[in-house]
């Protein structure tokens, strides 16, 4: 990466756009003419899947994932609690990986899949870990629910391929599902209400009931 | 956060040209530290260029009987891989014991290696921070410091690398490899690739303006007991205090590299000579012309005892 | 409803709801991610635009220049508000420092612009445009430093600053046993994961905000106080709220800027704080500096017991009232408390989960322990012998139930007590040196007048409707809980809506009062709901049974619904109550058993088992009571082990001011916790007979830790966090 101790920054010539290209298409002749006032945002279209359904955005190249679900796309389920990858109250699976939706731009998820809390189950007909969570109070503010739950289930699907943990006595072998590797793998989502010791409760029967 | 104009880089020189021909461009790939950082307006780039899609995202095996890691391989993914756990068991612990499964998923190997220091005070715009503003002063030096530097620091700047994977690849010789704007290409060893602060902290890698690095090689296998130790004060998702990245072979000659200390990765390789006689002279010889702050002085004491513990687990 | 003589037999008796550990009822919405929060309300109010918030770059000092023109310049930007723009504003009873600074400055990140633009990215980039000069003022930062200079508070009708029983000094001097121990406390953030925020619209000269708070009622006066406009016109809408813990207790920027923000851009404005400016701009647990002396007989007989606390806060701020358990928790004829105040120019210190006894029983059950080894008598026996049931320093005044000594006892046999080890540093498994601890937990138990109104209508479903507020304590459900037992219908026939200011003005969520008194006031409007029921059916209401969805009087069974067959029937209440907190000391009871291990290289330390034993009158549910508890407990974990606002005290702020930084427990700090109810029932608390929890879990927690890590080590540690820098020196050698 360049250093930018060794590029001047411009703030007036922040639109000049020599490096733009295709994926800028809604990005006007008139704010290259001109001197557009200070922080005009670049517009970039992008496409991608939420729950199933297909989405076409022109949005801020500043946009996070996690303002483009939850301002433009009205999907308050993922929660901003820090906006800094510091909680992980923003977690959604992205193509089957858990990510902070916080620390990555809607614009680098072109043709992606998304999947946040209410695609994996509604309040009539939840999820088998949303259900876990009620059965356990796995929560109590539930700020950080929808994040604990995302990243719940997708963290089940790591120890399933066989992804080590901190924890992982063996690298040589594939980790076992237990409240110890739970507790590590779920380590990036804060619960400031306290409500691990149930989480970790919540997770363990739903690994369970997955055999 | 300022508004910037965004790109799909199309191939590595390709990427390479179009940041050193652009004011004030930035590569992107998993974001999670430029994205933290710019919208701090600590990092302010008006071009990003997204490297995401340059294919730089596989672990081969190297001519010379390594592993070549492309660049935008993510850190789960190192982490577990069967070649890396079973041969550089150092560096999938290390990859493991940094950030947190979510971030990991989206970090990468280049990106890792980029990433810049979590001094408090470098992260607050209002303060002081050469780093940040050169010739502003450093905040640190005589305020909050106990994460800081206690080694390989200068007047200007304590500050401290974060990563846990580089200290495992600097424990393990690992090279890097890059693409220049004119398309050239070069390696070198990791140990050449941060600077040290001086009077210029703002200046952290020797790469030039616009160089991309597209993989990092790992040498031969070197067997021995790979460990890496991470101290930190809350169990998980935490920077480190100390941490200690060692292969020590049967008759106690070994690598070390020690994180959480210095600007860089720590590693003294004359130091390594004292190995076998224990965790307190490999110290004192790995830690010679330390400068601590009343606030970190521990890690001195903190960094002995815990070579000493990896030491004696690889002992037994 | 006036509640002036202990509770006889009532309906909540039957416990056919009440007291059951139902799951909460509002869990699918917020597992589904259907809860909406403050900043989430997109179809309440068309056209919303973003606010973003600039906090000051000194801690004390002046504007001395402010440039908004490239921010009014910058695209999207509809409005810049700064104290001038704003004109003159009122401040808030509640609030110590003014919620927009400028000119002067009175701590690190006051707000001191908001910048509103039509998209958050726009606000944000504009708000780094702005320009600001200062002249930097002198600070006092440092508490130790300032402590010299500390004063007498003035006394406040429920805490008196000093107290004084007997002859402390002069029984101290005589006693053959002595302890003379200073401890440190050191500031703490909330760090609740929802940030405050709020939205704000204009209507007229009407104003309604959504919002993320605890007190409904006081939100609403102190907001109307500072904007100077009639209570009448402001609403304050907060239905669900991401955590507060002490920290959303009181009007905060968000809600005033976002009101400002929209009557200057004729559009509602939402702003959230934005995470690393939360913990300089909002308040704090303060830090504290208390000094203990215990004096006993070589027996163990407590003759004599100090505690001083020093404590920092702005000018007019208060002190952490850290000595408050030490005038309770422990017999002894000669005692003292006091508590002095220094001005420090750090952000503004209040009430954070359970002040005063939080960090107060960090520093005395330390103490407690260290007595106990220096009379050679096992910790928990000294308590027990040291025990009280009437207040000590009024001993005509009895506790209205208090049974420390069973929590104790209870515990003891649960955790394995008696395999511990008196000597320290005897146990070791592995790496790690293990060791085991306990200590009181205690906290007062407050009421609060709370009113509440519930409708039955025609299809037999029962309304609650309160400003009541649901933190994440439970309050939803236990309300609904309350209702359903007194009007005898199952929970799926009771909708609760809570957290707005036009519903009846109930006790909020602080001071763990919430659960307690916000039911005591639905119980009340359901007793005025039965009488309406049984007039309806021509019944008498004191012979009536409300049970099954039926009123039941003599051989007569009537559908309840069918008393609103001809319209909705309302029963509104108010509970307050007499004196009987007055003639009787009420508080809440609890013992902590805690073990941990101690790497034996680095002196990390982890918590290995965790247990709470509680006495609090009736568990109104005791699945979401076990969660405030384990809740508890895990936020005493990160106080006794690693959470720290860390003071520059040159500048004159918090510096770790993130979620990175500031480090609060993870899955992975956390243990198994186990949360023991002692069985009982309080008459003199409320109708309810229940007591508060929520913060009683907290307590004591700290010291619980610290004397599992004395044990594990035979290091004592009386300056908190207990993290390995302040071990490692005294730690054997590893090998």
């Amino acid at each position: 990466m360049p250093d930018p101790g060794e590029i001047e920054l411009n703030r007036r010539a922040l639109m000049v756009a020599a490096g733009a290209c295709a994926a800028l298409p809604a990005m006007g002749a008139n704010a290259r003419s001109q001197p557009a006032p200070v922080g005009t945002p670049v517009l970039a279209d992008v496409s991608f899947s939420v729950n199933g359904q297909q989405h076409a955005l022109a949005i801020d190249t500043r946009t996070t994932l996690l303002d483009a679900l939850r301002e433009h796309l009205h999907l308050t389920g993922t929660k901003k609690g820090c906006d800094h990858g510091q909680c992980g109250a923003c977690t959604v699976i992205v193509d089957g990986q858990r990510i902070n939706s916080c620390l990555t731009l809607a614009i680098m998820h072109q043709s992606a899949s998304v999947t946040t809390i209410e695609g994996l189950g509604t309040a009539d007909n939840l999820h088998p870990m949303q259900a876990a969570f009620v059965k356990h109070d796995g929560f109590q503010c539930g700020y950080c629910t929808p994040g604990q739950i995302c990243s719940g289930v997708a963290m089940l699907d790591e120890i399933k391929a066989g992804i080590p943990s901190h924890v992982t006595a063996d690298l040589t072998t594939a980790a076992a599902v237990s409240e110890a590797e739970i507790r590590e793998r779920m380590s990036g989502n804060i619960c400031r209400c306290g409500a691990y010791s149930n989480i970790v409760e919540a997770m363990t029967e739903v690994a369970g009931r997955q055999g | 956060m300022r508004a910037f104009t965004y790109e799909r880089a199309t191939s590595p020189a390709a990427a390479a040209k179009a940041a050193a021909g652009t004011r004030g461009a930035k590569f992107i790939a998993g974001g999670t530290n430029l994205l933290d950082l710019m919208k701090l307006q600590i990092e302010t780039p008006s071009h990003v260029i997204d490297v995401n899609g340059l294919k730089l995202d596989t672990i081969e095996a190297a001519p010379e009987g390594g592993l070549r890691i492309g660049a935008l391989v993510r850190n789960t993914a190192l982490a577990a891989d069967e070649r890396v756990r079973r041969d550089y068991g150092v560096l999938s612990r290390a990859l493991l014991a940094g950030a947190s499964g979510q971030l990991r998923n989206r970090a990468t190997t280049a990106g890792n290696l980029l990433q810049r220091t979590r001094c408090p005070y470098f992260y607050d715009t209002a303060q002081p921070c050469n780093k940040r503003e050169p010739g502003s002063g450093c905040s640190a030096l005589g305020g909050f410091s106990r994460q800081l530097g206690i080694i390989g620091t200068s007047d200007a700047c304590i500050a401290t690398h974060p990563s846990d994977m580089a200290v495992a690849m600097r424990a393990l010789d690992a090279t890097i490899e890059t693409v220049k704007p004119d398309a050239s290409t070069r390696t070198m060893p990791i140990a050449e690739l941060h600077r040290a602060p001086g009077s210029t902290p703002h200046l952290e890698t020797t790469l030039a303006p616009g160089e991309l690095i597209t993989a990092v090689t790992l040498p031969r296998p070197a067997g021995g007991t790979q460990i890496y130790r991470k101290v930190r004060d809350r169990a998980s998702y935490a920077f480190a205090l100390v941490s200690v990245a060692a292969i020590i072979q049967r008759d106690g000659s070994g690598q070390v590299a020690l994180g959480g200390i210095a600007p860089k990765p720590w590693r003294v390789e004359a130091a390594e000579a004292e190995l076998p006689r224990g965790g307190k002279a490999a110290a004192a010889a790995l830690l010679n012309g330390a400068r601590p702050t009343r606030e970190n002085a521990f890690k001195l004491m903190l960094a002995e005892r815990t070579l000493g513990a990896v030491l004696s687990e690889a002992r037994a | 409803m006036k509640f002036d003589t202990p509770a006889t037999q009532n309906p909540i008796d039957r416990q056919t709801v009440v007291g059951q550990p139902r799951d909460r009822v509002d869990g699918p919405l917020k597992v589904s991610g259907t809860a909406r929060y403050a900043y989430e309300q997109h179809d309440v109010v068309p056209n919303q635009a973003y606010g973003y918030v600039l906090g000051a770059a000194i801690a004390k000092g002046r504007v001395s220049s402010i440039d908004l023109k490239s921010a009014k310049a910058a695209a999207g930007v509809l409005a810049v508000v700064t104290a001038k723009e704003a004109g003159k504003l009122g401040k808030g009873k509640r609030n110590t420092a003014k919620l927009l600074g400028g000119p002067e400055i009175d701590h690190y990140h006051q707000a001191i612009a908001l910048v509103v633009a039509e998209t958050f990215e726009q606000a944000r980039a504009a708000a780094s445009l702005i320009r600001v000069d200062y002249a930097t003022g002198r600070g006092s930062f440092d508490l130790e430093a300032a402590k010299d200079r500390a004063t007498k508070p003035p006394d406040e009708d429920s805490s008196p600053t000093d107290t004084s029983v007997g002859d402390f000094s002069g029984a101290f001097a005589k006693a053959p046993v002595t302890l003379d121990q200073t401890y440190t406390t050191p500031d703490q953030s909330h760090a609740m994961m929802e940030p405050h925020a709020s939205l704000a619209a204009w209507e007229g000269e009407k104003l309604t905000v959504w919002t993320s708070n605890q007190m409904v009622d006081w939100g609403v006066t102190d907001l109307a106080q500072t904007l100077g406009i009639p209570k009448s016109n402001v609403r304050l809408v907060s239905p669900f709220i991401g955590g507060g813990f002490g920290g959303k207790l009181f009007l905060r920027a968000d809600v005033l800027l976002a009101a400002l923000g929209a009557r200057a851009a004729k559009r509602p404005v939402k702003v959230a704080l934005q995470r690393p400016l939360m913990i300089n701009n909002t308040t704090h647990r303060p830090a504290t500096i208390q000094r203990i002396r215990v004096g006993a007989t070589k027996d163990g007989k407590i003759t004599a017991i100090g505690h001083e606390s020093w404590s920092g806060d702005l000018p007019d701020g208060g002190p952490e009232v850290a000595v408050q358990q030490t005038r309770l928790l422990y017999a002894g004829a000669n005692r003292m408390t006091a508590m002095r105040l220094a001005v420090l120019d750090l952000p503004e210190g209040n009430a954070m989960r359970a002040p005063g006894e939080a960090p107060g029983l960090m520093a005395l059950e330390i103490a407690m322990d260290e007595m106990a080894e220096k009379l050679g008598i096992d910790p928990i026996a000294f308590r027990a012998l040291n025990d009280t049931q009437v207040d000590p320093e009024k001993p005509k005044r009895p506790f209205s139930m208090r049974r420390l000594d069973e929590c104790f006892k209870v515990g003891a046999d649960r955790f394995g007590w008696s395999r511990r080890s008196a000597r320290p540093a005897q146990s070791r498994d592995g790496r790690w040196l293990v060791g085991i601890g306990a200590a009181a937990a205690f906290r007062n138990n407050l009421v609060m007048k709370s009113a509440a109104w519930v409708r039955l209508d025609a299809n037999g479903i029962v309304t609650v409707e309160t400003d009541m507020t649901d933190i994440g304590t439970g309050s939803y459900t236990i309300i609904a809980q309350t209702a359903a037992e007194m009007l005898g219908v199952g929970l799926d026939k009771v909708v609760v809506r809570l957290g707005d200011s036009t519903f009846p003005v109930s006790a909020g969520s602080g001071g763990q009062w919430g659960g307690n008194s916000s039911t005591a006031g639905v119980y009340a409007a359901c007793i005025k709901l039965r009488e309406a029921v049984a007039q309806k059916l021509g019944i008498n209401s004191t012979e009536a049974e409300f049970a099954d969805g039926e009123v039941r009087a003599g051989n007569r069974n009537m559908p309840l619904a069918q008393a609103a067959a001809s319209g909705p029937l309302v029963g509104e209440d108010i509970l307050e109550y007499g004196n009987l907190d007055k003639t009787h000391q009420q508080s809440t009871f609890g013992a902590h058993f805690v073990e941990v291990g101690v790497d034996v290289a680095t002196a990390e330390t982890r918590i290995r088992r965790m247990l709470a034993v509680c006495s609090a009158g009736r568990i109104l549910n005791p699945k979401t009571a076990r969660s405030q508890v384990i809740g508890a407990m895990t936020m005493g974990a990160g106080a006794a082990l690693m959470e720290e606002l860390a003071v520059d005290s040159r500048r004159g702020f918090f510096v770790n001011h993130d979620l990175a930084s500031y480090e609060v427990p993870v899955h992975a700090d956390i243990p198994h916790q186990e949360v023991i109810f002692l069985d009982e029932t309080d008459p003199m608390s409320s109708p309810m007979k229940a007591k508060g929890v929520g913060e009683l879990g907290i307590c004591g927690v700290g010291s619980a830790v610290a004397n599992a890590i004395y044990n594990a080590t035979g290091i004592r540690v009386r300056d908190y966090p207990i993290t390995l820098d302040k071990l490692l020196e005294r730690m054997p050698d590893a090998a």
